[in-house]
């Protein structure tokens, strides 16, 4: 499904991903860790499209398309869904106007109509009932005075709203409440399909009780230093990031 | 090009020459308030860069030029109430025409305004309800601190006068339709007067435009009275072309316990220059005064603005927003003044800013005269580009990129439509900025609000 190839990426001539590769295929989740500035929400950004990083070598594909050559819309329409780590507040824009305008834009693609002013509201309905997010969030500008756990909650409001083929999720656990995190965990798990896929960033094991990854890999200092299966997050839990440093201090 | 004293002198000689014309008709008011304002033009003149309050408009562009002026109203050889019968019926108003600054000599009669309501030419109110008339005319604008100001009054003729009575309640907007329509190119001159007395009610709508394709000057003033407890709201809508020139002075005085709404919005024309003078005289008045301009190729907009708390316990809200694109240019400048009485005071004012293009020019300036020391004020300006992350968020869940900066650009804008209190107006006004901010209007041969087409 994706295919990441000795990706390097700077921004303002600092190199920050330093050769990534990553297979993922249809179905999986993987989950990527790794300490604070390591380059995750940078790699994040870089599959979305985030023209303020540049890509000075390597190739990324998915689905078969050359990705680095696709607009941010675009690759949104191919199934690519950012659930970014701070979502921006768009004062004016409201949640129902830029849902209708995205999920539209997403059907267009598709080669399909417009949805019915019924049908959509019918579809924002059973999305946010999912997300157990409340209508007073969903009647306001996007993410707008949104407390940082309902900003978190929105952006998978979002993702059910657009069903993606691959989602990327920038440590969505953070600042979730417990019982906040189980909703969100469950939506996720419900909106997956045997061939959607799901790279989750994280700092915490705790997301990864719910959302089960098949696959987990350390990140740093802009490599991907270790790649192992589940149990990868538990010694991570355990032991900190110094052993990984160390290893790659050499 | 010719320099500023020549433009005066040709102004001195077609005041002196055509005394005659412009006394004819005119009441013994306005001819007594026409030879002062003379005075005062003679010694001020046009207004130039060099005068602090003009700094950011150069006007000697759109007065060098050989407009005609008619001193006299002119039949219209169509009618043009034909034209303007097109109305969307959900924006109900109360339609009358203005051609060239005259009050249009074929209007069709008003017949659902409540008794007592006035709304005729400004030659006929002064005509008619001397009493009304000579109480308020000439008793807020103030052609001895702007030459155009002076200029206007000197010239005036006619223009409209609306006088809604004490306790009455005027429900339908009344919409005034400033037509601007000659075969050759034009200087109108047009003088208005409305008069809300005591806990009466009234919003009025003007939209100005231009039906041929001719160099207009347009250079009007409209003094306005709302007295105790009185709500009025007036919503400008300027909508001309690239060849004009708008020179719109307006003067208002409040009264204790007043609300007063204005939103000024400037869509399209060649250069736009917005006085907008507010006295609070008494003690709790509610003062909004609103305005945006969406600016594109060299088009020039500047509102200059006053707001002058002379009396305490008033509140004044004051926004301008702006979206300017390619080489457009303008300037905000907001003017409050607290007397030394007015305790109490609140007053808000922020102008905020959207460049699209590196050649757009904004010129944005607070100036706050504050002489008594209970008050609440503050002012903000903002002068920036679009944001980036909100466009790369939108953009990440499939809204192609000027879609994207569409939503965006209309966000901005919204926050100052929003203030609009006729629900129906507010509606078409969303629908038209959302037109303008797409480039699907360069300019409305139609009214823009009345029309679909
Ligand atoms: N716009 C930017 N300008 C300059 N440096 C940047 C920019 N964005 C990211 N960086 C730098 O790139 C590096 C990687 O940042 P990134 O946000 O990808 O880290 P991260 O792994 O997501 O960290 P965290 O766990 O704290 O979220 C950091 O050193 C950061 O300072
Ligand atoms: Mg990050």
């Amino acid at each position: 499904m994706l295919s990441i190839k000795n990706l390097h990426v700077s921004i303002d001539g600092k190199e920050i991903l330093k050769g990534i590769n990553l297979e993922i295929k249809p179905g999986e989740v993987h989950a990527i860790m790794g300490p604070n500035g390591a380059g995750k929400s940078t790699l994040a950004a870089v599959l979305a499209g985030r023209d303020l990083y540049e890509v000075t070598e390597g190739e990324i594909t998915f689905q078969g398309k050359n990705l680095l050559e696709m607009a941010p819309e675009d690759r949104a329409k191919e199934g690519i869904f950012l659930g970014f780590q701070y979502p921006i507040e768009i004062p004016g824009v409201s949640t129902v106007n830029f849902m209708k305008t995205a999920v539209n834009e997403h059907r267009k693609h598709k080669g399909l109509e417009p949805l019915k002013a019924s049908d959509f509201l019918k579809l924002m309905r059973d999305k946010k009932a999912l997300v157990e997010i409340d209508s007073k969030l969903t009647n306001r500008s996007v993410n707008e005075g949104f407390s940082g756990g309902e900003k978190k909650k929105n952006e998978i409001f979002q993702m059910a709203m657009l069903e993606p083929k691959l989602a990327v999720l920038d440590e969505t656990d953070s600042g979730l409440d417990i019982d906040a995190l189980r909703v969100v965990a469950n939506g996720v798990n419900k909106l997956k399909t045997a061939d959607s896929s799901t790279i989750v960033i994280t700092h915490y094991q705790r997301l990864l009780d719910y959302i089960v990854p098949d696959i987990v890999h350390v990140l740093y200092n802009g490599r991907i230093v270790k790649t192992a299966g589940k149990e990868l997050a538990l010694e991570l839990e355990e032991k900190g990031y110094d052993w990984i440093k160390d290893e790659n201090k050499k | 090009m010719a320099d500023i004293n020549t433009i005066n002198k040709d102004f001195a000689d077609l005041f002196n020459q055509g005394k005659q014309l412009l006394m004819e008709g005119s009441s013994e008011i306005m001819n007594e308030n026409r030879s002062k304002a003379f005075q005062d033009f003679e010694r001020l003149g046009v207004p130039t860069r060099a005068n602090e309050n003009y700094k950011y408009t150069n006007l000697i562009p759109a007065f060098d030029h050989p407009y005609n002026v008619n001193l006299r109203y002119l039949k219209v050889d169509v009618d043009l109430n034909e034209i303007f019968q097109c109305d969307v019926p959900e924006l109900d108003t109360n339609m009358v025409l203005l051609t060239n600054g005259w009050f249009y000599g074929n209007n069709k009669q008003l017949l659902e305004l409540p008794k007592g309501v006035i709304v005729c030419g400004v030659q006929e109110a002064a005509q008619k309800y001397p009493e009304i008339f000579n109480a308020h005319y000439g008793k807020y604008a103030k052609p001895g601190e702007d030459g155009i100001v002076a200029l206007n009054t000197a010239l005036a003729k006619d223009g409209l006068f609306i006088y809604v009575p004490k306790g009455v309640v005027v429900e339908k907007p009344i919409q005034v339709v400033n037509l601007l329509r000659s075969d050759r190119d034009l200087l109108a001159t047009q003088r208005n007067l409305f008069v809300i007395e005591e806990n009466a009610q009234a919003k009025i709508i003007v939209c100005d435009h231009t039906l041929t394709h001719h160099k207009y000057l347009s250079n009007s003033v409209t003094e306005i009275n709302v007295a105790e407890n009185a709500v009025f709201d007036l919503y400008t809508l300027q909508n001309q072309h690239l060849n004009s020139v708008i020179l719109n002075s307006t003067f208002i005085r409040q009264d204790a316990h007043s609300n007063v709404l204005t939103n000024t919005i400037s869509l399209y024309g060649g250069t736009i220059r917005n006085n907008h003078h507010v006295l609070l005289d008494a003690e709790y008045c509610e003062n909004n005064t609103y305005g945006m301009y969406l600016m594109d190729h060299k088009q020039h907009v500047d509102n200059f603005t006053c707001i002058d708390h002379a009396k305490p316990n008033c509140v004044s809200n004051e926004h301008f927003k702006g979206v300017m694109d390619d080489e457009a240019s303008g300037a905000f400048s907001g003017r409050i003044n607290v007397r030394r009485d007015a305790q109490k005071t609140e007053a808000y004012q922020s102008n905020n800013n959207l460049l699209l293009s590196n050649e757009a020019l904004i010129n944005t300036k607070p100036q706050l005269v504050i002489d008594a020391d209970d008050v609440k004020c503050s002012h903000g300006a903002t002068v920036g580009q679009m944001d980036e992350d909100a466009l790369f968020y939108l953009r990440a869940r499939g809204i192609d990129e000027k879609e994207a900066r569409q939503m965006l650009m209309f966000a901005f804008a919204h926050e100052i439509i929003e203030k609009i209190r006729v629900e129906a107006l507010k509606e078409r006004i969303d629908e038209l900025v959302d037109k303008r901010l797409r480039g699907e209007i360069s300019k409305c041969n139609t009214c823009a609000v009345a029309c679909n087409h």
